[in-house]
C-alpha cells in the first residue's frame, strides 16, 4: 500500500472512530446527576477512542505530508480537515479541563461534518505556487487553524447553552433563530449527501460560458438546475437546466457554485423536514431535555475560557504570523485583501466579546449567541470568501 | 478634593465604590457601580474611584468619560468591524483584476455591478480603508484604548497595593463565593494555610485575618495588550510619512541596467534573466491535478546584479559602477543591500526587443524584398532610410495596441502588441504612401499602395516587475505586536485569585474572587480546605435558573 492511500485509510478511519466515540458520549445521558461529575465509564471510553481517532488523523496528516512534499494545508479539502483535526484536539483538552462528556455529543459530530465536507472538494495533492513555497505556510496555516478550533469550542457550548436555556414550550424569536442554526448545519449535511449520491453515480455534465473574452468550460458534478449565465450545455443525454445564474454572481464559476447551493438547500430542507415529520419538534425542543443535566454555568464558563484561549492564538497566527509572512512574499505586510479583511474582522468581533463580557447582562444567553455569530464568522471567512470573494487565498 | 474616610479608618479618593483597604461598600456611591440592588457586589476594578465615574462636570470630564466607557469602545469596534466588512463587498480599487475590461475605477464599478456598484463608487468605497473617516474611526478606537486604561489602571493598581486582609464583613458575604462556618479549629487554618502555600498562593497573615492572592499580574494583562496596539498605530502613523518608507515598482527588461528609482540615483539595477518554471506534468505526486486545473507554475525568478555609483554625488559625471551583490530574487526570497530589499512581484513575457521589417511591391506574389529596416522598439527613431532610396517615417506608434471604439490605441507604453502607422516614401519622390502594420495586421487604408510593408523577423524578452521596499517601521510593528501578544497571554492565560479567610466569633468567613475561570478557583478552593471543617463556598450567583 503506497503512502497515499495509507493517508486516505487513516483519515477514513479517524472520521468511523469519532463517530463511535460520539455514541459513548451520548450514553453518557442515562446517568444520573449525582455521578456526573465523576468520572465515567462510557465517558472514558469515549475520550480514549476520540484521542485514537485523533492519532489517526495525525498519520493522515503525517503521510500526506511525507507523499506531497509539503504540509499538507494547502488547498480547499487540506485545511478544512484539518481544521477539524483542531477541533478535535480543542475539545480533548477542554475535556481533560472541564471533564464534560457532553461537550463530545456536539463538538464530534459538527466536526465530521466539516470533514465530510472538506472531502467533497477536489481531494488530489496539488503543487505549491511560488508564493505558497515558504516555512511560514504551515507555521501560519497551523496556528490559525488551532486558534479557530479552540474558538470552535465556544460555539459548541453556545449552542449547547441556547439549547439548553432557551424556552421551547411556544414558538418564538429566539427558538427560531436557534432553529435556523442548527439548520444550517443540516443544510451542510444535505449537501455532503447529494454530492456523494451524485459523485458515485459519476454524474458529469459540461457546459460552456464565455468570460470577459475567453470562453470557459465547467463541468457540474450535479444536474443542473442554474445553468452559467449564458451557458450552453456540450454534454447530451444531461438534464436541461431551469434558469440560468444571475449576471450579477460575479467570481469565477459562479454557475456552478449556485447550482450546488441551490441542491444544498433542497437536499438539507427535505432531511431537516424528514427529522421534523419524525419527531414533531423542533430540533432544538428534542435535544434539550439531553442537556437538562449541565450546569449552564459551566457551559457559560467554556465559552468564555475558549474564547479567552483561542483569541491570543488566533491573534497570533491570523494576524501576525501572517503579517509577518506577507512581508516576506510581497513585500508588504497588510494589504487588505478579502481574506485578511475578514480576518481582522473575526479578531474586532472576538475584542468586542470579551469587552462585553465585562458588562453585566451580556453572559450566559447574550454571550452564546455571540459566540454562534462569531464562529459565523469564521466559516464564511473560509467558504465564502475563498469561493466567491476573489482574492489571494481563493485556492480552491 | 474630598476624601472619603472609612470605618476601618482608611482614608479613600472621592468617588470609591468599595473601601480600598477593607472593602466596606461606601455608602452614597454605590450607584455608580450599580451595586443597590443587586446581592452580590461588582468587583470589576475592585470599586475602585475612577476619573470617568467621579467627574462630570466640565468639557474635558465629559469628553473623558465618554472615551472611558467600555460601551463606547465596543460600539467604535462594531463600527469597525462593519465598515471593514462593506470594503469587500466589491474589490478594492487597487484589486480591480488587469483582465477587466476599464480599470478606470468610474467605469469599473458600474459596469461590472451595476447600480449598487456605481453607489459603492460613489461612497468613495473602493478606496474604504485609506477613506479619511475610516481613519477617523481607527483614531477613535486608539484614544478610547488610551483613556479607557488611564482611567482603570491607576486606581486599580492603589487599590490592590493598598488591600488589607481584614475585610468588612459585608464585603464578604456579597462576593459571589461565599461560606460562613461557625466554628473552626486552630488547626484547620494552619492546615488551609499550609494548602494554599502549597497551591503557590501568596499568603498574607494580618492578626488571624487570611488573605491568599495570586497572578495579581494577570489584571495588568489588558493594560498592557493596549500599550501594544498603540504602539502598532503609531507605526502606521509613522509609515504613511515618505521618511519612514518608500515604495516604488520597477520594471525591467532581460539585459537592461538601469537605475533603482528611490535610491537617489545611487543604486542600479541589472536584469540578466528572468525564470519563470513550471511543475512537472509527469511528477506523478502532482500528475492528477495539474491534469484538473492546468499547469502551475513553481518559480518566478529574477536574476539581478545590483550596482552601486561610486560618484553619483558628481553632477553631470557619468556614474562609476561597481557591482555589490549579485541574487537571484524568487517569490518568499528577497533580495537585501543597504537598507533596500527587492521583491519578486510581476513579470511579461515575450515583450518585443525589435521587430524587422521589409518592403515589397504590392503585386508582387514573391514578396521578395526591395529593402529592409530594424525597429529597436525599446528606443525607436522617427525616420528610417533604407539602402536603396526608399525611406520610412513612423507616424504613430502603439507599443500594447488594442481597438478602443473604432479608434487604435495603446493600453500600456510596453511593446506587448506593437503596432504601427508608417509612411513610406519611395525613391524619385513619388508620393508616399501610408500603411497600418502590426501582429497579424498589415491595412492599406487607401487601398491604392504601390508597395506594402511585411513584418521578417522579431526579437521577445521577458521583464521582469521588481518592488523596491524601504521600511523602518517595521521594528515598531514587531514591537507593538510583541507587547500585544505578552499582555493578551498575561491577561488570559492567567487569573488574578483571592481568597479571603476572616474570623468571625469562634468560626470563619471565607470568600474569594477571581476576574475569570470560576471553575478553576472553585477547584482550588476544595482541595485547600480538604480535610478541615471548614465549609464549602457556594456560588451565589448562578446564571438564570
Amino acid at each position: 500500500m503506497d503512502l497515499l492511500s495509507l493517508s486516505s485509510t487513516m483519515l477514513y478511519t479517524a472520521f468511523i472512530l469519532y463517530l463511535i466515540a460520539t455514541f459513548f458520549f451520548g450514553a453518557t445521558i442515562r446517568q444520573n446527576k449525582s455521578d456526573r461529575k465523576k468520572k465515567t465509564k462510557s465517558g472514558t471510553i469515549g475520550i480514549t477512542i476520540t484521542i485514537i481517532g485523533f492519532i489517526a488523523q495525525l498519520v493522515y496528516l503525517i503521510t500526506r505530508w511525507i507523499a506531497s512534499g509539503h504540509a499538507p494545508v494547502s488547498n480547499m479539502f487540506e485545511f478544512m480537515t484539518f481544521l477539524g483535526m483542531c477541533m478535535v484536539l480543542a475539545f480533548i483538552i477542554i475535556y481533560f479541563y472541564y471533564k464534560l462528556s457532553f461537550l463530545g455529543l456536539f463538538a464530534l459530530p459538527i466536526t465530521m461534518v466539516l470533514i465530510a465536507y472538506a472531502s467533497m472538494f477536489p481531494t488530489d495533492i496539488s503543487p505549491l505556487v511560488p508564493s505558497l513555497q515558504s516555512h511560514w505556510l504551515y507555521i501560519h496555516v497551523t496556528t490559525v487553524a488551532l486558534g479557530q478550533g479552540i474558538l470552535f469550542i465556544s460555539f459548541v457550548a453556545g449552542i449547547m447553552y441556547l439549547t439548553r436555556q432557551i424556552d421551547q414550550t411556544v414558538r418564538n424569536k429566539r427558538n427560531t433563530w436557534l432553529e435556523i442554526v442548527l439548520y444550517t448545519i443540516i443544510l451542510c449535511v444535505g449537501f455532503i449527501i447529494i454530492t456523494t449520491i451524485f459523485n458515485l453515480m459519476n454524474y458529469n455534465a459540461t457546459f460552456e460560458y464565455q468570460e470577459g473574452n475567453r470562453t470557459v468550460i465547467t463541468e457540474y458534478h450535479l444536474p443542473a438546475i442554474a445553468a452559467p449565465n449564458e451557458g450552453t450545455l456540450l454534454t447530451e443525454d444531461a438534464m436541461q437546466p431551469w434558469f440560468e445564474t444571475p449576471k450579477w454572481m460575479h467570481g469565477a464559476d459562479a454557475g456552478r457554485k449556485f447550482n450546488t447551493v441551490i441542491w444544498s438547500f433542497i437536499s438539507g430542507t427535505i432531511l431537516y423536514g424528514l427529522i421534523r415529520l419524525f419527531t414533531r419538534k423542533r430540533i432544538g425542543a428534542k435535544l434539550q431535555p439531553l442537556l437538562k443535566s449541565v450546569k449552564p454555568d459551566l457551559l457559560d464558563e467554556i465559552m468564555y475560557r475558549s474564547v479567552a484561549i483561542g483569541f491570543p492564538i488566533f491573534t497570533l497566527g491570523g494576524l501576525i504570523f501572517a503579517a509577518i509572512w506577507a512581508q516576506i512574499a510581497w513585500g508588504r505586510f497588510w494589504g487588505w485583501d478579502p481574506k485578511e479583511v475578514w480576518a481582522l474582522v473575526t479578531w474586532f468581533f472576538y475584542a468586542a466579546f470579551l469587552h462585553l463580557r465585562l458588562s453585566r447582562g451580556w453572559h450566559g444567553e447574550r454571550s452564546a449567541w455571540l459566540a454562534v455569530i462569531g464562529f459565523g464568522i469564521i466559516m464564511f471567512n473560509l467558504i465564502v470568501v475563498n469561493l466567491v470573494l476573489a482574492g489571494l487565498h481563493s485556492y480552491a | 478634593m474630598k476624601k472619603i474616610k472609612c470605618e476601618c479608618g482608611h482614608i479613600n479618593p472621592e468617588g470609591t465604590v468599595l473601601c480600598e483597604a477593607c472593602g466596606k461598600p461606601i455608602e452614597g456611591n454605590q450607584h455608580i457601580d450599580g451595586n443597590q440592588d443587586n446581592k452580590l457586589i461588582n468587583m470589576r476594578y475592585d470599586g475602585t474611584a475612577r476619573r470617568s465615574q467621579t467627574y462630570n462636570k466640565s468639557i474635558i470630564d465629559k469628553i473623558w468619560s465618554f472615551f472611558s466607557s467600555v460601551k463606547v469602545g465596543v460600539w467604535l469596534i462594531v463600527i469597525a468591524l462593519v465598515a471593514s466588512m462593506l470594503g469587500t463587498v466589491f474589490p478594492q480599487e487597487m484589486y480591480i483584476p488587469a483582465d477587466a475590461v476599464s480599470r478606470d475605477p468610474a467605469i469599473f464599478y458600474e459596469d461590472i455591478y451595476g447600480i449598487l456598484g456605481l453607489i459603492y463608487y460613489q461612497l468613495g468605497f473602493h478606496n474604504l480603508y485609506s477613506s479619511w473617516w475610516y481613519m477617523v474611526l481607527i483614531a477613535l478606537i486608539g484614544i478610547s484604548l488610551v483613556i479607557c486604561s488611564l482611567d482603570r489602571f491607576v486606581p486599580l493598581y492603589k487599590a490592590l497595593k493598598k488591600q488589607k486582609a481584614k475585610r468588612h464583613e459585608t464585603f464578604l458575604n456579597r462576593q459571589r463565593l461565599f461560606s460562613e462556618t461557625e466554628t473552626v479549629s486552630k488547626e484547620d487554618i494552619e492546615t488551609v494555610k499550609a494548602n494554599l502555600k502549597k497551591a503557590r498562593y501568596n499568603v498574607r497573615d494580618e492578626d488571624g485575618h487570611i488573605l491568599a492572592e495570586k497572578g495579581r499580574f494577570s489584571r495588568w494583562g489588558p493594560y498592557v495588550n493596549h500599550i501594544g496596539l498603540i504602539i502598532i498605530l503609531i507605526a502606521a502613523i509613522l509609515r504613511s510619512t515618505s521618511l519612514m518608507y518608500t515604495d516604488e515598482y520597477i520594471w525591467v527588461r532581460e539585459g537592461e541596467q538601469i537605475v533603482i528609482p528611490g535610491t537617489n540615483g545611487e543604486y542600479y539595477i541589472e536584469n540578466k534573466e528572468f525564470i519563470m518554471e513550471t511543475h512537472d506534468e509527469d511528477d506523478e505526486r502532482f500528475a492528477q491535478a495539474i491534469q484538473q486545473e492546468g499547469i502551475v507554475p513553481s518559480n518566478f525568478q529574477t536574476d539581478v546584479v545590483v550596482y552601486q555609483a561610486t560618484n553619483s554625488s558628481i553632477p553631470g559625471a557619468a556614474p562609476e559602477l561597481e557591482p555589490i551583490l549579485t541574487d537571484s530574487i524568487q517569490m518568499n526570497k528577497p533580495a537585501k543591500f543597504d537598507k533596500y530589499t527587492l521583491y519578486q512581484s510581476g513579470y511579461q513575457v515575450n515583450e518585443f526587443t525589435s521587430m524587422t521589417f521589409k518592403i515589397h511591391e504590392t503585386d508582387d506574389p514573391d514578396a521578395s524584398a526591395l529593402g529592409t529596416f530594424t525597429i529597436d522598439l525599446t528606443n525607436p527613431e522617427a525616420a528610417y532610410e533604407l539602402d536603396n532610396g526608399f525611406s520610412v517615417s513612423i507616424e504613430q506608434y502603439y507599443p500594447d495596441y488594442y481597438m478602443n471604439d473604432g479608434a487604435p490605441t495603446s493600453e500600456t507604453n510596453y511593446p506587448r502588441n506593437p503596432a504601427f502607422v508608417m509612411m513610406v516614401y519611395p525613391p524619385n519622390n513619388e508620393s508616399p504612401e501610408v500603411s497600418f502594420i502590426g501582429i497579424g495586421r498589415n491595412i492599406d487604408a487607401t487601398g491604392e499602395n504601390n508597395y506594402k510593408l511585411g513584418i521578417l523577423d522579431f526579437e521577445l524578452h521577458d521583464v521582469s516587475g521588481l518592488t523596491l521596499r524601504v521600511d523602518y517601521t517595521l521594528p515598531f510593528f514587531m514591537l507593538g505586536a510583541a507587547i500585544f501578544m505578552i499582555g493578551v497571554t498575561q491577561g488570559m492565560y492567567w487569573q488574578h485569585r483571592r481568597i479571603w479567610i476572616n474570623p468571625k466569633g469562634n468560626g470563619v468567613l471565607l470568600a474569594a474572587h477571581t476576574n475569570k475561570n470560576w471553575f478553576g478557583i472553585n477547584k482550588d478552593i476544595e482541595k485547600v480546605l480538604k480535610n478541615t471543617s471548614i465549609a464549602m463556598v457556594v456560588d451565589q450567583q448562578e446564571l438564570d435558573e
